[in-house]
């Protein structure tokens, strides 16, 4: 029995290896996320066991409004900051937030990416978006490929200490980040990558480590381990087993870490804050500026453009990613 | 001649549990051998000690004549076909095939002939360039066999390897794996917990239990003469009826259970230091015991009432009340008994199994 | 045939080892290493730079005497409460109701996970606009003829914990509700069955029946949720700034301000080791009850 927290294991699902239609008894039944016989995959809509009412009956009716409202309620901000960044100040000033703009400009989105001013820069949101891209592409890839093989490692070659060391890898996700935040100043500090783009793609790395470890070692775990039992009897050792065996057989697990890196390390403000420094700040840090700057008159407009702008590559991976952003969220929502 | 593989003082430790206790068996050249258990009870974990996939805790693995106890298992000299198949799903039959090969940088033209040769064997040729979820069960276990097959290995390992397929496919395949043994006549463990396949296919079988062989025999002297009672409930289906009680007289011992006193005239004691009074156990399968005018002239000959019928076709098979105690007997397949009627059966001595009462051992 | 030594066991399984060291690494240096080390300076009088200065407990009086921690922990209990309890409740209905065997499921998941995806300065931004008083609800109200309406929480100390309470449920609902309904979707069918064939109510069989089958999934819940209501920060920063005054500020702001804005890393460090604390005192019990049932 592994000492990982029951909602880790159990709870959220992962894709799991698309193997040969094995008999299922045998296929996945060593699964990290197993499945009691009878259920559903995880949100697949499927039959229910109540009777399918009629269409257009006082229960339908209840069901459809209150979503209807519900849905209406959530993408209210969206609407409002899009209808809010397209109108000029003059409409904004006068009218009413809800209210769709009598004239259309696109001057704020221009604004917002290249003049917005944040303390003396005046070069708009483009240089965070080019900065959060410059930290995103390394922090994804490092911190795939460190978690990748580890759980790889993890869950087919198992050592001594290394179920100890996970444990404290998954509790340490637990712990505030700011228990940890001045240590690692300090260490960046002493080898001199405090303030530097490197300094953050490493923070990220490791942050990202305890979710990402537990999700290709959930993942690899249930690979049938005679797999792997065949692939030492044919000679390959780890890293061709990694290789040729395993990662060929893990895409959906990558694009699900991959989906949660982006938006997780894209959407940080409190490590880029703290780990960079004005000129490299990321996207999100830099939009706070702007928006909740003091100085000058403020323009709404802008704001939102600009807040449309940060939220525009997770938006954009949400909604092309469909169920795997939910899975990956899921996992990735033990990291809080 | 040398023994093909050799383990000595096996043991396996996983933590404080020791799964596997001091094993010593030897595999001769050429003979197939069949671990025979039920679940839990070692054989997959010792094959995956010889096949060198778990590192054993004390004592000395040879195959072939070689100390291969620390080596890895590509340099074992092993072939192995798994229960799942293991096919690589994102290769094709060749591919699977030629992957062990490929490590061990073997040059193209011998590859692709080993391969070829080894479809050839298996009548396979057609799915080589098929990915293993194109194919059906019986196909993916040829393609596993034939992953074990191009490694020209001297010794074969099978675990449960027709534990997936279903009841036709199934025999199907065992009859090709034993065709395919004595084509290839190498040496072969083969680990299954279905005594049909371990009967029909062994030269030897090693009935395991609780991590340890209890016997290690041929199947027919397996059957014959089971060496505990263990043995003797496992094999055989319907499995034996037993009966707990005494073994009391002198010169003549009788078997005493209940109301039932049954002459041992004819018994061969294993141990001839065996046959005095004392608790025991008498087994009798259901296969050796005989009905009507038959039982009326055996040795033993006794009347019971019919409790239950299951007729199978070929045979039927009856159980019967005795003394209270219930016990199958086999019968022709036409015979015409109904639960409530009154049987005459009997059994030779001869036919019978004892064991002691208390340590389960044949007597 | 010789016998053969146990060859040397460092080297065995090395690969997997090498792969192994970034998570050692992490797992002593930054989890273990880092924690201790930021526990043991909340014992100094460090000020700018870290110093070994240690003056016992004095750090934390300071810290709860200071009535900008206080308030921090006051609108953390707030925030967590009412967050844990509205996400929950929210959450399974709008499961419950997705589940109903409707269409368009994929539709309304989709519009009501969204705000997830989005970062917690973008969420915080918008609620910022929405709430505005000169320009968002309270204006468009009065606009419609209601000159007294008065909706301002991020203007006002009594209620702006409030204000940020409805962006984070908005952005964390969704999350709530997939987790939910995943659990229910894992609930075998012949239960609703069985349920129906004992003329059980709908309503019923949820609460005595589903619900406690989902006894995983809500402890899952109310872990995330408890262990996301802690670490609150970028919410914070962005719609209100701690705002107004000090009435929206909570312990991770406390702490980032305490190390990076006032040169009082003595604070910071016992802030976030109370901070470390809480946790603890959140996820001890529930480990134990995890596996120390399961244990024995």
């Amino acid at each position: 029995m592994t000492k990982t927290p029951h909602l880790l294991k159990n709870s959220l699902k992962f894709p799991q290896p698309e193997l040969e239609p094995v008999d299922t008894t045998v296929a996945v039944a060593t699964a990290a996320t197993p499945t009691p016989s009878g259920t559903r995959s995880d949100l697949e809509p499927g039959p229910r066991g109540r009777k399918p009412a009629r269409r257009f009956s006082r229960r339908n009716l209840f069901i459809y409004g209150t979503l209807t409202l519900v849905a209406l309620y959530y993408l209210l901000p969206l609407y409002v900051m899009v209808v809010t960044s397209l109108k000029g100040m003059p409409e904004i000033r006068l009218g009413n937030i809800f209210a769709p703009p009598l004239e259309i400009t696109f001057e704020p989105w221009v604004k917002a990416w290249s003049e917005a001013c944040t303390g003396l820069n005046c070069d708009g949101l483009s240089r965070g978006f080019w900065n959060s891209v410059r930290i995103l592409v390394p922090s994804v890839i490092l911190s795939i490929a460190i978690a990748s093989v580890n759980g790889y490692a993890l869950a087919n070659w198992r050592f001594k200490g290394a179920e100890l060391f996970f444990t404290i890898l998954i509790v340490g996700a637990f712990i505030p980040y700011q228990v940890m935040i001045y240590p690692i100043v300090i260490m960046l500090r002493e080898v001199g990558l405090y303030g530097s783009l490197t300094g953050l793609v490493l923070v990220h790395s490791v942050f990202g480590m305890p979710i990402l470890t537990l999700l290709f070692r959930n993942y690899f775990a249930s690979v049938p381990e005679e797999l792997f039992k065949a692939a030492r009897v044919d000679g390959a050792g780890f890293w061709a087993i990694y290789f040729k065996i395993m990662l060929p057989m893990s895409l959906p697990i990558f694009v699900v870490a991959i989906i949660l890196q982006v938006t997780g390390i894209w959407n940080d403000f409190l490590f880029g804050v703290i780990y960079t420094k004005p000129d490299l700040y990321p996207m999100t840090v830099q939009l706070n500026n702007i928006v909740n700057s003091t100085q000058g008159v403020k323009e709404y407009n802008v704001n939102m453009a600009a807040t449309i702008l940060t939220g525009l590559v997770p938006l954009s991976i949400y909604f092309l990613s469909g169920k795997l952003f939910v899975r990956g969220i899921a996992a990735g929502a033990v990291k809080g | 001649m040398e023994p093909s593989i050799s383990i000595r003082n096996l043991s396996l430790d996983f933590g404080s549990l020791r799964v596997l206790k001091d094993l010593d068996l030897n595999v001769g050249q050429g003979e197939f051998l069949v671990l025979l258990g039920s679940s839990g009870c070692g054989k997959s974990t010792l094959l995956n000690c010889i096949a060198g996939l778990l590192e054993i805790s004390e004592g000395q693995i040879f195959i072939g004549g070689r100390n291969v106890t620390w080596e890895e298992p590509s340099q074992r000299g092993i072939g192995m076909v798994f229960q799942s198949y293991a096919l690589y799903p994102q290769m094709t039959v060749a591919g699977n095939l030629s992957f062990g090969l490929k490590n061990a940088g073997l040059p193209k033209a011998e590859i692709a002939a080993r391969v070829d040769r080894a479809a050839k064997i298996l009548q396979i040729e057609p799915l080589l360039d098929r990915k293993p979820a194109a194919l059906s069960g019986g196909q993916r276990q040829r393609a596993a066999i034939g992953r074990a097959l191009v490694r020209d290995a001297d010794v074969f390992l099978f675990d449960e390897p027709l534990s997936n397929l279903d009841a036709k496919l199934r025999a199907d395949l065992r009859v090709e794996i034993k065709q395919l043994h004595s084509k290839l006549k190498n040496t072969m463990i083969y680990v299954t917990h279905d005594q049909i396949e371990a009967m029909t296919l062994a030269d030897r079988i090693a009935i395991m239990r609780g991590g340890s062989i209890l016997q290690l025999d041929t199947p027919e002297e397996i059957y014959l003469r089971p060496n505990c009672r263990y043995v003797a409930n496992f094999i055989g289906s319907p499995s034996m009826n037993f009966f707990d009680g005494r073994i009391e007289g002198g010169d003549h011992l009788r078997f005493v259970s209940g109301s039932l006193n049954l002459p041992l005239a004819g018994y061969a004691f294993a141990d001839p230091q065996g046959a005095r009074p004392g608790p025991a156990t008498l087994g009798i399968r259901p296969e050796h015991i005989v009905s009507g005018a038959e039982a009326e002239a055996a040795a033993i000959s006794l009347t019971a009432e019919v409790d239950l019928i299951e007729p199978l076709g070929s045979d039927t098979f009856a159980r019967v009340t005795l003394d209270g105690s219930n016990l199958w007997i086999r019968l022709d397949g036409q015979a015409r008994t109904r639960p409530g009627d009154r049987l005459v059966i009997g059994f030779a001595p001869e036919r019978a199994h004892l064991f002691d009462l208390d340590t389960e051992l044949r007597l | 045939m010789a016998a053969m030594a146990r060859p040397a066991r460092w080297h065995r399984n090395i690969s997997a080892k090498v792969a192994a060291i970034p998570m050692i690494a992490t797992a002593l240096c930054i989890f273990i290493g880092g924690t201790a080390w930021t526990v043991v300076y909340s014992f100094t009088n460090s000020k700018l730079l870290p110093k070994e200065s240690f003056v016992g407990l004095r750090q934390y009086e300071r810290l709860w005497g200071s009535s900008k921690w206080l308030t921090s922990i006051e609108n953390l209990a707030i925030y967590g409460a009412f967050s844990l309890i509205f996400a929950l409740v929210i959450g399974f209905l709008l499961a419950a109701l997705l589940d109903q065997k409707i269409r368009f499921e994929d539709t309304f998941r989709t519009i009501l996970l969204y705000p997830f995806a989005l970062s917690f300065i973008v969420t915080g931004l918008a609620w910022q606009w929405i709430l505005n008083p000169d320009f968002g609800v309270q204006a468009v109200v009065r606009g419609l003829g209601w000159e007294s309406f008065t909706f301002d929480p991020l203007y006002n100390p009594d209620i702006v914990i409030y204000g940020v309470l409805i962006a984070g449920l908005w952005h964390e609902t969704g999350l709530i509700m997939c987790l939910m309904l995943a659990g229910l979707r894992g609930i075998d069918e012949d239960i609703w069955k069985a349920a129906r064939i004992d003329g059980i109510p709908t309503w019923k069989t949820y609460l005595f029946i589903v619900i406690p089958m989902m006894r995983g999934i809500f402890i899952t819940a109310i872990v995330l949720i408890a262990s996301g209501i802690i670490k609150v920060y970028d919410l914070v920063v962005a719609q209100t700034g701690g705002g107004p005054g000090i009435a929206s500020e909570v312990p991770a702001k406390y702490v980032y301000d305490a190390m990076f804005l006032s040169q009082n890393l003595g604070q910071g460090f016992a802030a976030s080791t109370m901070m470390l604390l809480t946790v603890v005192i959140i996820v001890v019990p529930w480990a134990y009850l995890e596996f120390g049932g399961k244990r024995k």
